[in-house]
This record gives structure tokens, sequence and C-alpha cells, in this order.
């Protein structure tokens, strides 16, 4: 179990480096290939040439390549200076990049914004893992039953309806309509039942989605499940039923739940986007999409690398529960 | 080789090797699986599943190969048939080196050396027509048979027992045995010369089974077969081979004709094995006293036991077992033994008496009347061969050469 | 098809109102149908025997003869897996030590199940659940049963391993399935359908996933543990050299009905039915000299659905036109007795049966 461990991290720790080496790749090679002048879009199309040049100069893009991504690399982990001149701009660890044009490192940025997307993440999460795998787990016992047929029909709903419309349905409905809730965000730190307000809608929303994709993979699993022969063991030794169901066949459905639990959350944490700017959250999501709109590249490296980062941080958390929950993962 | 031949069914001009002949040579044969572990994928050990075996299969016999799972019985049959590459060791094939030979070179071969698999559900491609697949070999080799592809397909559709007219249905519509006659179809389509079936009846039912052996059977005397028949099946072995080798991790331990194989195994795994057969006989039921029972399970391939492989489970293992592994040698003529204390012959190292500890284990689930036969016999061998010895020795000193050193050859290697 | 409407009827119906039988396992004219979107599948269609304890019945048959779906019957599992609409139907009678099955609350049977009557399986890696120690599911088998605490129900787990012949007990129990060789696995399976001394235990193709010399050793642990523990066992398998090592008795079935049913000794050296002898004829024997031929039952086994109407070994017998009136092909063949204990269901008369045996079967195996 130590050694898998191990070798887990170790295998993360790897692809930590590959996943920065890629972002800087996207972000840095990329482009000059392309022919875009990177110092620009740092700065911003309207930019004086001077401040270009300072910019080019800070970020080394005309050092070596090899300089470029040590820097890079040496921003994340102890942080780095930009210098042009007698200009020079500290960004501390982690440097996830800095913003020429709004004088700001990124990362206090994501921090600010990253528990917004963390709760809205995890709190969905909750939600839709209660209530797809119940679905699920129902329908696949109550196979061909009107439950089962109308579980799915409301997961292939849950599945095709896009989020806006959900989203804009509900808050329509229960904000607006009923006035039920005030859906506006007020930080955990102010409000518990104010956070609570705020966030439940999007919860609900969110969770309407994942649920349904949740219950449609339980579903066909418990099935599959409940056909092995362990199970045929399991009622032969003269077990309850809810035994059978709810400690040898739940066991075995929760791994491909896991594996998909952990990528959905992964990347949820990179930014909601469309939940967050339906609901008005100040997430990592909507940063982005300021971004964008604002074409600030740093801002859009920063949530690349948080998001990859988040990603695999909950591979890795994934697989570690495998091997809690199936022994044969230990061997591998 | 001419294809014309075929369409006239019975009589079919073979190729160069007249019965009797050596067809197929293997010598030193080897196939070790890596073992990856790790990031790096570094090799840290290899599964040892063919580990130097050497045997030849003569033009129109049917070799049987028998062993347990894990013996490398069936690795054993895809290198012969080259689906794998031997990690060394040679393969000779009408007295030509195939070893390694690449996939051109290997295109004219695989017409004379075909394959019939166990499972007759997944080797059979569930979106072609039976026609299709069994007329595919004409069109990989490039080879119109008189009359058309579907002309033949259909001959030798009813040549293995099934309706022609099914020519255009596919697999899902055959029963499991109807698919095996068509694997066996696809298999005689290019006329080959040497046919290896993998296990091709044990996925069958009995009453299946008995059809398909029957057909085998038939089939080589019509066309003149030679066959490498692998099963774990050691009463279906026994009935469709002339010798038989019995594998025990990735190593033949006794290649003998049938008939002294089955009569006096010299092997204690052969005769274990043998032992080891439920026998359909309720009379025999509570003769339980024959019964070899062996202890324990086969050890991994991966870290084979030293000196001979047999010696953890092996009531007869002395300290010779654990040092020196026993060649496969030669002891009566046509019957080829590795064990350095045979039974139903003499004991091939007579100064080491003392068995070992888990020999002792073993041995305890071993009726004495079995101990009590197995040294009668041993000893009455080894009066037998001095006899001759000395006979021969008066008669013509050198023919004596070959039986002394084989006496001799596990004290020298010692 | 004209045997359609005749069982169709009694499928469903609840029964048992004949008297308590005195055999301590009997099944009465168990039907077991599966309805699908092909048809209905009669996987048991009208199986009667019984089984004393301390004795053992082997159940021979191929592929699709009801033979495995008959023990699942017996321990109420036909229906297990079976989520949704198109349930299993059964019928007729089961009667284990005095308790009639089918009629009897479901949860009753469960609490029967795992302590009266245990189970085998073919395949002892499929069959272990691959999440949980050896020893916690031994464990669990017997707290179903038994309400003792973990610390009493491990000890006896490893006194079952140690009883099995799994090499240090203490230390296996905390293993894993995929830690075990396949032998051990099975093993570790008969420990656990013995941890609570069950009085029938049902072994399904016990020794068909395992290696010659560990069939062995298998069929020689379940030959002791039978004397030991004084059950009634029921062994399944297609392979005759097994029935014949451990039974005393034999059924043999064939379309989801039994054709021959009697003493091992009847079955292998008179038996009574065509199919019997085809399936002698069909297995190479190393106990005998070399044959020459096989004798094959010719065709395939029956489709469940569509099983020939008269008798269902009918398109592949050889005797099928020797009963007049095309006996065979419109009316069903009965058991009927042909000597002490031994049944066979076939038209044709006793003696042409004993006359084809002796003088075309027998000399030829």
């Amino acid at each position: 179990m130590l050694a898998y461990l191990i070798r887990r991290l170790f295998a993360a720790a790897v692809m930590l480096v590959v996943i920065i080496m890629v972002v800087f790749g996207i972000f840095f090679l990329v482009p000059r290939w392309a022919g875009v002048d990177i110092a620009t879009s740092f700065v911003g199309k309207q930019a004086d040439p001077a401040a270009v040049e300072a910019v080019r100069q800070k970020l080394g893009l005309s050092d070596p390549i090899y300089a470029q991504v040590w820097e890079f690399f040496k921003g994340i982990f102890v942080g780095r200076t930009y210098a042009a001149g007698g200009d020079v701009t500290n960004c501390a660890a982690p440097c996830f990049g800095y913003s020429f044009r709004s004088e700001q490192a990124i990362w206090p940025v994501l921090t600010d914004r990253f528990p917004v997307t963390l709760g809205l993440a995890l709190g969905a999460a909750v939600l839709w893992l209660i209530f797809g795998v119940a679905a699920g787990v129902l329908s696949a016992l109550k196979r061909g039953s009107i439950w089962d047929r109308g579980a799915m029909l409301v997961a292939l709903a849950g599945v095709s309806l896009p989020i806006y419309f959900t989203g804009l349905l509900s808050l329509a409905i229960f904000a607006f309509g009923l006035n039920w809730i005030d859906a506006s965000y007020v930080p955990l730190e102010d409000s518990f039942s104010g956070w609570l307000g705020g966030m439940i809608l999007p919860w609900i929303t969110l969770a309407f989605l994942y649920a349904a994709m949740y219950a449609r993979i339980t579903r066909a699993t418990m099935m599959e499940i409940l056909g092995e022969d362990y199970i045929r063991t399991a009622r032969a030794k003269g077990l309850k039923e809810q035994t059978v169901i709810g400690k040898h066949a739940m066991r075995s459905t929760m791994t491909p739940i896991l594996t998909m639990l952990g990528m959905d959350l992964g990347a949820l944490i990179g930014g909601a986007i469309l939940t967050e700017t339906t609901f008005n959250l100040p997430g990592l999501g909507q940063a982005v999409l300021q971004a964008i709109r604002n074409q600030d590249l740093p801002v859009i490296l920063g949530v690349t690398l948080i998001t990859s980062l988040a990603v695999l941080f909950a591979n890795l958390v994934v697989d570690i529960l495998y091997a809690v929950i199936d022994p044969r993962v230990r061997l591998a | 080789m001419s294809i014309p031949a075929q369409s006239e069914g019975t009589v079919i001009t073979k190729g160069d090797a007249a019965p009797g002949e050596i067809l197929l040579k293997v010598s030193g044969l080897q196939k070790h699986f890596p073992i990856r572990k790790g990031l790096l994928q570094r090799q840290v050990g290899a599964v040892r599943a063919v580990d130097g075996i050497d045997f030849e299969v003569r033009a129109g016999e049917t070799l049987g190969v028998v062993g347990e799972s894990g013996c490398g019985k069936s690795t054993m049959g895809r290198l012969i048939t080259r689906l794998l590459e031997p990690t060394a060791g040679t393969v000779e094939f009408e007295g030509k080196d195939i070893t390694h030979l690449g996939v051109s070179g290997m295109r004219p071969l695989r017409r004379d050396v075909q394959m019939i698999f166990q499972d007759p559900y997944s080797s059979l491609n569930p979106r072609h027509t039976i026609g299709t697949i069994i007329g595919a070999p004409f069109r990989l080799q490039g080879v119109t048979p008189e009359g058309g592809i579907k002309k033949e397909v259909q001959r030798l559709l009813s040549v293995v027992g099934l309706n022609p007219e099914h020519y255009n249905r596919y697999p899902h519509e055959f029963s499991g045995g109807q698919r095996q006659r068509i694997g066996i179809a696809r298999a005689l389509a290019l006329n080959p010369k040497l046919v290896v079936a993998d296990e091709p009846v044990s996925a069958l039912d009995v009453s299946i089974q008995a059809q398909v052996v029957n057909l085998l059977d038939d089939l080589q005397q019509e066309l003149g077969l030679t066959y490498v028949i692998i099963a774990h099946d050691l009463s279906v072995v026994r009935h469709v081979s002339d010798r038989i080798a019995v594998m025990y991790l990735g190593k033949i331990v006794e290649l003998a004709d049938r008939e002294s194989l089955y009569k006096a195994p010299m092997h204690p795994y052969t005769k274990a094995l043998m032992s080891a057969v439920p026998i359909p006989d309720p009379r025999r039921k509570n003769a339980k006293s024959e019964r070899i029972l062996l202890k324990g399970d086969v050890p991994s391939p991966i870290s084979p036991p030293s000196g001979c492989r047999f010696h953890t489970r092996c009531w007869k293992a002395t300290q010779i077992c654990t040092t020196t592994e026993p060649p496969l040698i030669e002891l009566k003529p046509g019957q080829r033994v590795a064990c350095h204390h045979p039974e139903n012959f003499e004991d091939q190292a007579p100064q080491d008496t003392v068995l070992l500890s888990v020999a002792k284990e073993a041995a305890e689930l071993v009726s004495d009347e079995v101990l009590a036969e197995s040294a009668e016999t041993s000893a009455a061998v080894a009066a037998e061969v001095a006899a001759e010895v000395e006979v021969a020795e008066d008669a013509a000193p050198e023919a004596s050469e070959d039986e002394a050193s084989e006496d001799e050859a596990p004290a020298k290697e010692k | 098809m004209t045997e359609l409407s005749k069982t169709g009827a009694a499928v469903g119906e609840p029964t048992g109102t004949s008297p308590a039988p005195t055999a301590f396992l009997e099944v009465r004219d168990l039907k077991v149908h599966f309805p699908t979107d092909d048809g209905l599948v009669k996987s048991v269609d009208g199986l009667s025997f019984q089984l004393e304890k301390g004795k053992t019945l082997g159940i021979v048959g191929e592929s699709g003869s009801g033979k495995s779906v008959t023990s699942l019957g017996i321990m109420g599992l036909h229906t297990a897996g079976q989520y949704g609409r198109r349930k299993a139907q059964i019928s007729g009678e089961i009667w284990l030590d005095g308790t009639e099955l089918l009629s009897a609350d479901p949860d009753q049977v469960r609490r029967l199940r795992g302590r009266e009557m245990a189970m085998i399986f073919q395949d002892p890696l499929s069959a272990l659940h691959p999440y949980f120690t050896i020893g916690h599911q031994i464990v669990e088998a017997y707290r179903v049963h038994h309400n003792v605490d973990k610390k009493v129900a491990k000890r006896r787990a490893v006194e079952m391993l140690d009883r099995v012949g799994i090499p240090q007990p203490d230390k296996r129990v905390d293993s894993y399935p995929h830690e075990f060789s396949g032998g051990m696995r099975q093993r570790a399976m008969i420990a656990m359908a013995l941890v609570n001394n069950p009085e029938l235990l049902i072994a399904d193709e016990p020794t068909t996933a395992l290696d010659v010399t560990v069939q062995a050793q298998i069929l020689d642990l379940i030959r002791d543990l039978q004397k030991e523990f004084g059950s009634a066992v029921i062994i399944i398998t297609h392979d005759l050299g097994v029935v014949a090592e451990l039974s005393d008795d034999i059924l043999v079935m064939y379309g989801g009905r039994c054709v021959e049913r009697g003493p091992a000794e009847k079955v292998f050296y008179e038996p009574r039915h065509p199919y019997t002898w085809g399936l002698l004829g069909s297995m190479p024997r190393l106990d005998r000299e070399q044959q020459e031929r096989l004798i094959p039952v010719k065709g395939s086994p029956p489709s469940l659905i569509n099983i020939p109407s008269g008798c269902a070994f009918n398109p592949r017998c050889p005797y099928a036109d020797i009963p007049k009136d095309d006996l065979t092909r419109t009316v069903r063949p009965e058991l009927a007795e042909v000597g002490s204990q031994h049944w066979a269901a076939c038209h044709m008369t006793t003696e042409q049966r004993e006359r084809i045996w002796t003088e075309e079967i027998a000399p030829k195996l």
C-alpha cells in the first residue's frame, strides 16, 4: 500500500512538471511559432511600444527558451521578479503569472475567487452524489418499472438541458417569481445563511446536470454488478437483500463513480463558467470569462494552470481511494 | 505448393515430407514474457512460459501436448506457428529455419501451418459471414482455387460436415460445435501440412466434443494432415495422439508414444497427472489408493524451482533434484523422460537416496501400494536393463556406450 | 408444440397441497421458466427426485440442460439478479427437511440459505468478492446465521480454512481472493459453504475451472467433508468421471427434464436411455483400452424455447423410429421404472433398450 502511494505521488509529481511545461508551451511557444507578439498580448493591443518593450524584457522573451522555462518554474515554486532596467516587479511564490495591465500578481486574484468555486463544486457534488447514485441504484433494482423509466427520463432531461436554461428557469421561479430566496452571493465569512441562500440554486442547477449523468452510469454499473457471480454467492450465504445490495454490490459500483467524480470535480474546480455566469457568482469561471473579454492573458494562464493542477490533484485522490476500495489496485 | 489439387477433394498430393519424416523440429525453444514495472517500465523479471524445449513432429502423426494451466503449452503452440516470436531456440519446418522469419517470409508458410483455437465464439468475426471467414485465407494469400472461392468454401463446409448452403450465414447462427467446425474449415482452406489445435474441444459439450474429435480424425486420414493438439484433458489427448509430450512449468518432462506413456509413465508428474483423472466408473469409486494427490499448486513460472521443476511437489525428490536439472533423454526406445528417479525404470541417480522433507510430506499423500509398486517396477526394470547391458556388452561393446553414459550423466553433472 | 398448453398452466400456480415427504430433500415436478423477448425459456420442465442425508446425487447434463437452474431453484436463487418485470416462473414443490421452500416466506428461505443449504460455484475467482478478504467473506457467512462477535467468527473462519487444507490459515484469512491460487480459492469457497454445517451442499461444477491435479484434491476434499459432516450433496457436472467418483445416485438431464435416474452403478452399467448411451460413447476413457472411434451424439442440444415435441431427444436419437405410431415425436415419454430405483424416460420397451445396450452399445465402449 505504501509502495503504491509513493509510486502514485511520484507519478503525480512527474505529471505536475509535464503540465507546467505544456501550459508554458501553449502560452509562450505556440504564439511565437504562430507569429504573435507575446509581449503585446500581455500588455494589450493599445499599449505604447515602450510598455511592450518593458514587458518583453520583464518576461525575458528574448532569452533562450530553457531560461524562460526555468524562470516560469521558479516563479511557481519560489517566486520570481520581472525586471526591465530599473523597473522591477516582484511576484511571490506561487507566481501563476502577473497582470501587467492591472499591476498585480494573478495568484491572489485566483485565491480570492477560488473558495467560491470550490464551495460551488463541492456542495453540488454532495447533492449529485446523493441523488444521482440513489436514483441510479433504485432504477437498477426496479428495472423497467415506472420509477425506472421516469427517473431515466428526468436524467435524460438533466443531461440534455443546458445550465443557463435550468439555471435561469430556477432563478425565475424561486428567486424572482416565488421570491423564496435571495439569490445574490454572500461570502461565507459574512453570513452563513446568506451564503447558503446564494448557493442553493447554483448547487441544485449544477447538481441536476451531474446527478443525471451519475444516475445513468450508476444504473448501468449496478445492473452489471448484480449479474456478477459474487453477488449470487452473497445471496447464497443467506445475506439480507439490503446487505447484498448495500455492501457487496455498492462497493463495486463505487469504482467507476469515483473515477467520474475525480474528473468532474477537477474540471469544475477550474471554474464552472456557465453556472457562475448565470448566477453571478464571483468564482474562477467568471474570472476567466472576464479575462477573455478583456484579453487579459495572464489571468487565463493562471486559471489554466490552476485547473490542470486541480484535475491532477483530484485524480491523485481518486487513485488513492481506488486502492482503499479495490485491494487488487495496490499491486499495480 | 499447388492449390488446384484441392478441388478433387480426397486425393491430395502432399508436399515434400513423406509420412514419418520430420516435418517440424524444435530445439531449445524459449519464450520469456518480460514483466515490466514502475514508471520507467524497467524489466524486473520474466514469465518463463516456455523455457527450453526440444521435440519434433513427424509428417502424418499427431503429437499431443498436455499439461496444466501455466505449463506453457499454449505459448508453445503460438511459437511453432510463429504467432509469437521465440526468445531463443529454433523452429525448423521441413528443414527450413523459420525461427526469425518476418511477416513476408512467413507468408508462404502460413499456408502450410494453420491453427485452430479453443474458443469458437471469439475466434470468428461476428460481422462476417462464414463464407467470408472461410474464404479469407484465399484472399490473404492471393490464391484463387479452381472453380472460384465460393465453390471451394462450399466444398470445405461439406468436408467439415456443415451445410454448404449456409455460406451466407453469420457465426451467431451456429452452435458451439458448428462454430468449431467453421474454425476447422478455415484452417483447412489452404491445404496445410501442419495443423496446430489449441484446446480444440475443451469449450464444447461432451456429445459435441466427440463429433469434433472424430472429425479431426477423419480429416487426418483423408488429407494426410499432421496435428499438434494441445489440450489439458488427458483422455482426449490419449484418444487423438500418436505421441504425447507432457509439459510442466515450461519444460517437457516426458515425451513418449501413447502406449508407453499411458501404460508405463516414467515421470512422476505424468503418473500423478494421469492418476488424477476421474474415472467414469462407479465401481472404482473407492479405488482411491491408486490416486497420487499432489501437494499444493504449480509454482510460478516467474521464478521456477531450481533443478527439476517438479521437485517441490514430487514424492521422490532427493538432493540432486534441487540442484541438477534432469535432461530429457531417451530411456526406452520412443520414451524420453527428464527425471533422476523415474517410475517404471531404473533409477538415474541411485546414489542419491535421501528424500527431501517436502518429498516425505508429498509421499504421505501417496498410498503405500503405489509406492511399493513403483519401487518394485523400478527394481525390476533396473535388473532387466542391467541384464540387457551385459548381453549387449558381450555382443557389441560400442552399442552399450549410450546407455552407460546415460546412466552416468546425472552423476557427472553433480 | 402440443405440450405447450399442458405446461403453461401449471407454471406460477402455488402448489404444496400434497403431504410432506419423508425424504430429506424431495423435489416434485419442479419447473423453472424464464420469460424472454424470444419466448419462454423452459430451463427446468418437470423434475422430481429425492435425496437422503449422507448421500450424493450427481446431476449430469450438457450446457442448457437445466442442471444449474435446478440448483438455483432449490436455493431460491433463480430470481436473483432478475430485477425488473420478467421474473422467472417457478412451480412444483421443494421439500427440505419437512419445509416446502417454494411456498415458504422468502425471508424464511433466506435464513435457510447458507445455514441448512449451501452452494459452491464453478469459478471461485468470480464467485468471491474481489474487494473483501477471504476471512471477511467467511466471517460474514457465519455471522448472518450465528449471533457471535467478529472475533469468534474469525476463529471459526481460521478453523474452517485449516480444515479445507489451506496452509497457514491464520495468515491467509486476511488475504484477498486474487492472492490465492485457483485451487485455494475453491477450498476457501468450500470453507465458506461449510462454515455453518449445512445439511445440504450443492456443488455446481466445482472443479470445471480447475486443473486436473487440483480437481483431484478438491474431489477428495468434498468426499472427506461429506463423510465428516454427513450432509446431503448434490454435485452438478458435465463430467461423467466426476459424478462417478462422488455420486451414489445419478440423474441425467436433457432439455430441462430428467431422462434417466438411478444408482450410479446402474446408470453406468445398465443405462436405459439413448442419451445416456450417447454421453458414455462420446467420452474418451483413460481406464479402457484405446477406443478406435468415439460414438458421438449427432446434432446439437435443443433450444429451450423450442423444445422438440414428444421426446426432447428425438431429433438426435438414432432409435427414434423404433417405437410405433411416431410416438417419439408426438408424446412426451414419462419416467418409468426400468429396474430397482432406476427410472428412464423412453418410448422404447425396456427389452428393446436392454437388447440395444448389450448388443450394440456396450461392446463398443
